[in-house]
This record gives C-alpha cells, sequence and structure tokens, in this order.
C-alpha cells in the first residue's frame, strides 16, 4: 500500500516531484492571492462597525491559520522522520519552521497595526495575538535547537522531538491563553468582535484562505529543494541540478 | 533487579548526591527568594500592589527556579556514562527516567511548596490564598520537572544549553502559569478555586505520563 | 466595486494608513522569505561550484605524481 510513497524517501525523486509541481503551486497562488487581495480590499462592502479597516482580515486571519498549520506539518515531518529514520523528512524542518514563522510574524504585525484603529494601541493581549505569539516562540525554539547541534541528523530529530512535544502543547496552550483572556476582561478593552461574517465578505476570504495556503506550500517547497541540494550536494544529481542555472556557470 | 528496585536505586542515588552537595540544591531556592525580594524593591512597597501581582511574582519565580536545577538533571550522569548504561538496560527507559523525574521534583519542587508560606508572608498575600498558593505549586511543580527533564535531554550533547533550554521550555510552562496565579487569585477574593486546580492536575497527570516517552527519545537521541 | 473613484479607494474611509501599512509590512515579510529562498539556491551554486574545482585540482594533482614515477 505504501510503495508508491517509497521513492520519496530519496532525495533525488523528491526533488524532481517539488520542481516539477512548484511552477504550478507558484501560478496559482499569484492568481488566487491576486484574487482573493482585489476582491477583498476593493469589492467586498466596507463593515457597518469597522469600516473599511476590517479589510486587513484578509492577510491576519489566513495567516493566522496557517501559521498553526505549518506548525502541525512540521510536527508530521518530525515524526516521520523519527519513527521512519526518513532524512527527507528531516529536512523538511528547517524548510517548513522559517516560512511558518514568517506567518506567524504577518499575524503578528497585522493584528497589532488593526489593534490600533480599534483599540486605540497598537499590542492588546488578545486572545489570538497572544497565542500567535506564543506560536513564534515555539516556532524559534524549534529553529534554535535545530541549528545548536554540530551534527545536523541530531539536530533534526532534537528539533523533531520539540515540535512533537509543541503541538501536543499548542492545543493546551490556546485554550488557556483564551480563558486567561475572558478572565482578565478588563473595562478599558472594549473587545470587537471579530465580523460574523457576511456571505460578500466571506467569499474573498475564502479565496485568500485558498490563496494563503499556497503560497505557505510554495514557499516551503523552494526552501526544501535547497534543503535537499544542500545536503546531497556532493552527488552528481545536485551537481548537475545547480550547474544547469545559467547565469553563474558562465560568468563569475 | 527488577524495574521498581531499578527505580528506587536511581532516585536513591540523585537524592544522595543532592545529600552531598548541598548548594546545587539550596542555590535555586535562594534565587527564588531573592527574585521575590527584588519585586518590592522595585516596584515598591504598597501592601495594595504586592498583594495583587503576588501570585504572578511568585509562580513566574518558580519557572525561572526550575530552569535553574535543570542542566545538572542528566549531565553528570551523562560524562560519567551511567546514563549510557540505562539506556543498554532491558528495563523501559521511559519508566527508568522518570525516577530522575521525581528526583528533580522532590529537590526542586517539593522545597517550593514548603517555601510558598513565606514567599506568600513576603508578598503580603491574604492567609486565605496561602494554601491555594501552596496546592498550586504542589500539582504544577511536577509538570515543571517533567517538561524541564524534556527540555535538558534535548540539550544534553550541547556544552552550552543553558539559554536554550529556557527558550524551549517557557513557552511550553505557560498553561500552568494561567492557571496557578488565576487559582491563587481567586483564593485571595475569596471564590473557589476548584476548577482551575483540577486542570492544574489535569495538566499535570497528562504531562507526567506523556513525556517520560521525549524524554526517553531524547537521551536516546543525545547517545547515538 | 464598494469605492467611488481611486482616492477613495486609497483613503479606504480613514482607515488607509493602517490597511496599506499591514499590507505592506505582509508584503515585506513573504517577499523576504522567498528572496531568501532564490538566494540560498544562488548560495548553494557557488559552493558546488567550489566543491567541483577542488575535486578538479585533487585530481590533477594526483595525476601528475603518478606520471613522474612512471618516467
Amino acid at each position: 500500500m505504501w510503495r508508491w510513497l517509497h521513492p520519496y524517501a530519496k532525495p533525488e525523486a523528491t526533488y524532481r516531484l517539488v520542481d516539477k509541481l512548484l511552477p504550478w503551486f507558484a501560478a496559482f497562488t499569484v492568481v488566487s492571492l491576486a484574487v482573493g487581495m482585489i476582491w477583498g480590499l476593493a469589492y467586498a462592502p466596507a463593515d457597518y462597525q469597522q469600516g473599511d479597516s476590517y479589510r486587513i482580515i484578509y492577510i491576519h486571519v489566513p495567516s493566522a491559520i496557517f501559521s498553526m498549520a505549518a506548525y502541525f506539518a512540521m510536527a508530521v515531518m518530525g515524526a516521520i522522520a523519527l519513527i521512519w529514520q526518513i532524512k527527507t523528512a528531516e529536512w523538511a524542518i528547517p524548510a517548513i519552521a522559517p516560512v511558518g514563522a514568517a506567518m506567524t510574524v504577518v499575524a503578528l504585525l497585522t493584528g497589532a497595526i488593526w489593534g490600533k484603529p480599534m483599540w486605540g494601541t497598537w499590542w492588546v493581549w488578545d486572545a489570538r495575538l497572544t497565542s500567535e505569539l506564543i506560536l513564534l516562540f515555539l516556532y524559534v525554539g524549534v529553529m534554535a535547537l535545530y541549528y545548536a547541534f554540530d551534527d545536523v541528523r541530531t539536530g533534526a530529530k532534537a528539533a523533531s522531538i520539540l515540535a512533537i512535544v509543541g503541538v501536543v502543547n499548542l492545543p493546551i496552550i490556546h485554550y488557556s491563553v483564551e480563558w486567561w483572556n475572558t478572565l482578565h476582561q478588563g473595562a478599558t478593552i472594549t473587545k470587537f468582535e471579530r465580523p460574523s461574517i457576511a456571505t460578500s465578505m466571506l467569499w474573498p476570504l475564502l479565496v485568500s484562505l485558498l490563496g494563503f495556503k499556497l503560497l505557505t506550500i510554495s514557499l516551503v517547497m523552494m526552501r526544501f529543494k535547497n534543503e535537499l541540494l544542500r545536503h546531497e550536494l556532493h552527488r552528481p544529481w545536485a551537481q548537475k541540478e545547480l550547474s544547469a542555472d545559467k547565469e553563474l556557470s558562465d560568468g563569475v | 533487579m527488577n524495574s521498581w528496585q531499578l527505580w528506587r536505586s536511581v532516585l536513591a542515588k540523585d537524592l544522595r548526591i543532592a545529600a552531598r552537595r548541598r548548594s546545587d540544591a539550596l542555590n535555586p531556592l535562594m534565587f527564588l527568594l531573592m527574585v521575590v525580594t527584588l519585586f518590592p524593591l522595585g516596584i515598591g512597597p504598597g501592601p495594595d500592589i504586592l498583594e495583587r501581582i503576588a501570585p504572578g511574582i511568585i509562580w513566574v519565580a518558580a519557572l525561572l527556579a526550575t530552569l535553574l536545577g535543570l542542566d545538572r538533571l542528566f549531565k553528570d550522569d551523562y560524562n560519567d556514562g551511567s546514563l549510557e548504561q540505562l539506556c543498554l538496560l532491558p528495563e523501559p527507559l521511559a519508566y527508568t527516567l522518570t525516577a530522575k523525574v521525581a528526583a528533580h521534583w522532590l529537590l526542586s519542587g517539593l522545597p517550593l511548596v514548603l517555601l510558598s508560606p513565606l514567599l506568600a508572608l513576603l508578598l503580603n498575600l491574604p492567609v486565605d490564598a496561602w494554601w491555594a498558593l501552596a496546592l498550586s505549586l504542589l500539582l504544577g511543580t511536577p509538570a515543571l520537572s517533567a517538561l524541564g527533564a524534556i527540555g535538558a535531554a534535548l540539550t544534553l550533547q550541547l556544552q552550552r544549553g543553558g539559554s536554550l533550554v529556557s527558550l524551549i521550555l517557557l513557552p511550553l510552562f505557560i498553561p500552568l502559569l494561567i492557571f496557578a496565579t488565576s487559582a491563587v487569585e481567586n483564593a485571595g477574593m475569596g471564590l473557589d478555586v476548584h476548577a482551575q486546580l483540577a486542570i492544574l492536575a489535569a495538566i499535570s497527570v497528562l504531562t507526567v505520563t506523556l513525556a517520560p516517552l521525549a524524554i526517553a527519545a531524547a537521551v536516546r537521541m543525545s547517545m547515538n | 466595486m464598494a469605492f467611488e473613484s481611486f482616492g477613495e479607494f486609497l483613503q479606504m474611509g480613514g482607515y488607509g494608513f493602517y490597511v496599506w501599512l499591514s499590507f505592506f509590512l505582509s508584503f515585506l515579510v513573504i517577499a523576504g522569505v522567498a528572496l531568501d529562498a532564490a538566494l540560498g539556491r544562488r548560495r548553494l551554486q557557488r559552493q558546488s561550484q567550489t566543491l567541483q574545482r577542488r575535486k578538479r585540482r585533487l585530481a590533477k594533482r594526483q595525476q601528475s605524481p603518478v606520471k613522474e614515477s612512471t618516467r
């Protein structure tokens, strides 16, 4: 049953597959992001409460969702790496982590900027922002651990274990932060409801969700290709692949 | 030797070592006491403010004190090879290592519980909240030790793993901090604290049962 | 279209600064990741070239002593 998967434990086969898929993913990313953003920014109606500031939702929510999804994917790769000792899964961790961290940063930035007109301050200890901040710490921990070891495989294993521990803790952290937030609802903060959204606003959001999903996957693929090449640099296929890139091999 | 005897002997060894090097066990406690002293000096001794922030200070200081004792947890056994011997034994490693977690808890968690009335006194916590503080520490610190052991095992190979351990562990400590401080606050206001304590206990049980798997995996990884 | 004119579109009902700032910063972060990946490939290329050059040099050096010894 798993036989079709088996060739992809081989780096070269994985590289060929990713290389073949990446242009398609990138193209669909550009299309869906462009449609989602233009639709959301220009065509979706303004919110009756928040006016046009709510349009930040079209990046804030997708980036928040896929920052968490990327962490989950990283933990799955970690589990595969630990259980079946598949090297390509180990290399997926440094490919995914920075992309997920970038998504987390985007969610934090947009959340803070959205908070300014709504709450009057750049930073509010709102449940979603706080859990995103903690998620960023978790990403930083995984990346720091991955690069802390001299031996790459040990680092990958350590990062895998930490990612799995983190994924078990993530729901606990998320719900405890949410609970904490309802508890400390200060009088100064008038918490605004994320708009219970009308269909005319929902459709562009769904399109941008798709766009961010494809974007996350494309960025991970780009990094993953590099990781594959980096670990196989001494192999002929990697050297051939790299010398096929024109600009450098002719000149410098 | 069956696995229970092994478990006891690992625990006894760690306790005996700690009894011979008392400063190692005492330093984190002194650190905790000093951190707690610094806050009134930094914020001002107004009893209202202190009472308000006391649960948070004590718990944050407890988290930091737990981190201090961690780098010794596996390091000596790793350096003298006895940890490798434990890996080679037929007894399940995850089970044996819980003895070391238990030793760490007895040496860092339990003293915290015993010290908590003194800390509560220093920070002007209402008497009603004392037992809640002690209970929250009693229920929460096993999870701290278990999670801490994961961090210590992951960074075993590194020469200077100290700052990395804090980076890894502090985010994982957050749920405990939230529920424990809320329990103490509620107790101070005379409200019900059973819910928070029950959640703390649940987190501890979950962590103490699942963490040994991660600890064992991390120790094995550090051996390769 | 939710806006009457392009100027209104830029103003975003008074929230223009916040909306465009968040879109701009998000774009910067994501473009940074993409650029880093592209530059990573260039770095790998350079590494691979150094590696191959070293291999060629080593091969040459191994050939010449052999010739001397046969002489």
